[in-house]
């Protein structure tokens, strides 16, 4: 396994290689560069980078401006401001007109750590999924994280990218890996619960179903990178082979990808949903991997949580 | 094209938002007709577009960011040619193009939806930034009402736009004085409107809003002036043209009836005569 990398680190350094190719791209910050990386496509091409200062809702609006007039902004502040403080010009002046726009949320769930709750969203997938014509992503890792951005670039439309804070695991090293925005990864084969993951919680949870297996209990583990559009069949297909599922997401339980699935399950193929995430609460001050033990996102914590409620 | 033509097309597009409201039972003429000479000036003389090429690169772009007075602005639309003046009766009517506010998806013309208050100027903001990296000679005007500058976000993108000597764009204050709930000083007073523009670095322009004379000169003056964005605040009357309308907020989001909407082109068609 290759070290440790933050997702936000992936997107700073594939904006600055996007850019290399493409003149249209541009990047807009809300005085948050140094943290959501995007410092580094600032350094290579400072005529292309924008910052607006402290001002998220204009940040949306000067991005979808600037969409409208040939370009391809990605505009970067934390999860919270993005998803949360701009929600409606998200909603109203992106979402609405369909602009191609992309929103690379940075700092999200609750691995910002000592920022403590007023800074870790545990609410953005929901705020942003229900805005009609989103894409809502959410990478894995580095390697996923880079081929999302990529792939955010080539396809038309208004998208939401989460990264973290945080660095994890890379997990997407494999021989035949391939990113296709609204496709499920299955990156483990089982036959007796299904573990549904998407970012940060992905490698945790492939740990934890290794843990599991020594339990004799064969999970299959599903990388739900695209949050919307939602791969239903991967899901669907899997259910139907163990018909017990869970999902495991550094999100509120209350419409994140645990509450898409179980609503894709109870329309399709009814089986029992548990769903491990934040349950209904704020989070809190404190190093990254405490609060992640803490919260029991952990392998360990995961592991239990499914122990639990088998 | 001279000030009594002017004048004739901008009662055409009066009457054109009075119709579009009645036919609805429903919009916002107070603003619409505040904003009627504006427009009027914005798309028969200012604006370097195309009707027949909406889409191409070189036009001038407008943001409604006032988006609630459609009817004035469909009108301007539809009687510039962008669609046809009939199609004005379909407005907020289900399955039409001419939602309550303005949609870019479903009209090529309108470059920017908008619609919910103090977002619009964002956008336009954005579209000026993008045509300064470009050194392109596009200008960007945006349309403001002066309740609609109580929200927060005109000031941060007004804050960018003087940061940024943004001076492709123009930014107009339709200052009819008026908002829902009353005055815009009993309300929250936005007043020094100049004086705030001033400080966020804009060149300030004050002019009379139905006045061709003075409209023209204060767009002839943004356009020269280097190294700021300007703003210009246009006193207006809400409902100018309609008698009863005059300075009345009760018809900023009010449709007339039948004897209402007859006596309201009663009051244009003696505009058309002058």
């Amino acid at each position: 396994m290759a070290d440790k990398i933050a997702t936000r680190i992936s997107y700073g350094e594939t904006l600055v290689e996007l850019g290399k190719i493409h003149e249209d791209l541009v990047v807009l910050d809300a005085d948050l560069a140094a943290a959501t990386k995007t410092d580094m496509f600032k350094k290579a091409f400072p005529e292309r980078f924008i910052d607006v200062g402290i001002a998220e809702a204009n940040l949306m609006g000067i991005a979808a401006g600037m969409s409208t007039c040939g370009k391809v902004p990605f505009c970067s502040t934390f999860a919270m401001f993005a998803a949360g403080r701009a929600f409606e010009q998200v909603r109203n002046t992106i979402g609405y007109p369909h602009l191609n726009v992309k929103i690379g949320a940075t700092h999200a769930g609750i691995t910002v750590g000592e920022d403590g709750a007023s800074h870790q969203c545990n609410e953005d997938l929901a705020l942003m999924s229900t805005i009609p014509g989103m894409t809502v992503i959410v990478p894995s890792d580095d390697i996923e994280a880079r081929a999302a951005v990529k792939a955010a670039y080539e396809t038309y439309g208004p998208m939401y990218l989460r990264f973290g804070r945080a660095p994890v695991d890379v997990i997407n090293d494999f021989e035949g890996y391939k990113f296709e925005i609204g496709k499920g990864v299955k990156l483990k084969e089982g036959k007796d619960i299904t573990i549904i993951a998407t970012g940060i919680c992905v490698g945790n949870s492939l740990e934890a179903a290794k843990m599991l297996e020594a339990d004799g209990i064969s999970a299959e583990v599903i990388n739900i990178h695209t949050i919307k559009p939602l791969d239903a069949n991967i899901i669907i297909e899997s259910a139907k082979k163990t018909n017990r599922v869970f999902t495991v997401e550094e999100h509120s339980i209350i419409n994140g990808l645990g509450s898409q699935v179980a609503s894709t399950l109870g329309e399709n193929h009814p089986v029992k949903v548990t769903k491990i995430g934040m349950y209904d609460v704020f989070g809190e001050s404190g190093p990254a991997a405490e609060l992640l033990v803490k919260y029991q996102f952990d392998p360990t914590g995961i592991y239990n949580q499914i122990k639990a409620k088998l | 094209m001279d000030k009594l033509e002017l004048q004739k097309i901008a009662n055409q597009i009066r009457i054109g938002a009075i119709n579009a409201v009645h036919c609805a039972s429903s919009g916002h003429p107070g603003g619409s007709l505040s904003a009627a000479d504006i427009l009027t000036y914005l798309y028969f003389v200012e604006m370097n577009i195309d009707p027949k090429n909406p889409k191409m690169d070189e036009r001038d772009r407008f943001v409604l960011s006032k988006g609630h007075v459609t009817p004035g602005y469909y009108a301007t639309l539809a009687n510039r040619g962008y669609f046809d003046v009939s199609e004005l009766a379909t407005f907020r009517k289900v399955g039409t193009r001419l939602q309550g506010h303005p949609a870019m998806q479903y009209i090529d013309g309108i470059d920017m939806s908008s619609g919910s208050l103090g977002q619009g100027l964002s956008t336009a903001v954005g579209m000026a930034k993008a045509f300064q990296m470009d050194k392109k000679s596009n200008r960007v005007y945006a349309l403001c009402g002066d309740g609609e500058i109580q929200e927060g976000q005109i000031w941060e993108a007004a804050m960018f736009a003087g940061s940024n000597h943004l001076d492709n764009l123009t930014v107009v204050v339709d200052n009819n004085n008026l908002q829902i709930d009353g005055s815009i000083e009993e309300v929250n007073s936005p007043y020094p409107i100049d004086k705030k523009f001033e400080a966020f670095n804009f060149n300030v322009i004050t002019i009379d809003g139905h006045d061709f004379d003075e409209i023209a000169a204060g767009f002839k003056a943004a356009r020269e002036f280097k190294g700021k964005p300007t703003v210009i605040i246009a006193k207006t009357i809400k409902g100018k043209g309609v008698s009863f309308m005059e300075n009345n907020v009760a018809w900023h989001g009010s449709a007339p009836n039948d004897s209402q909407c007859d006596q309201a082109m009663a009051d244009l068609m003696k505009g058309e005569v002058a």
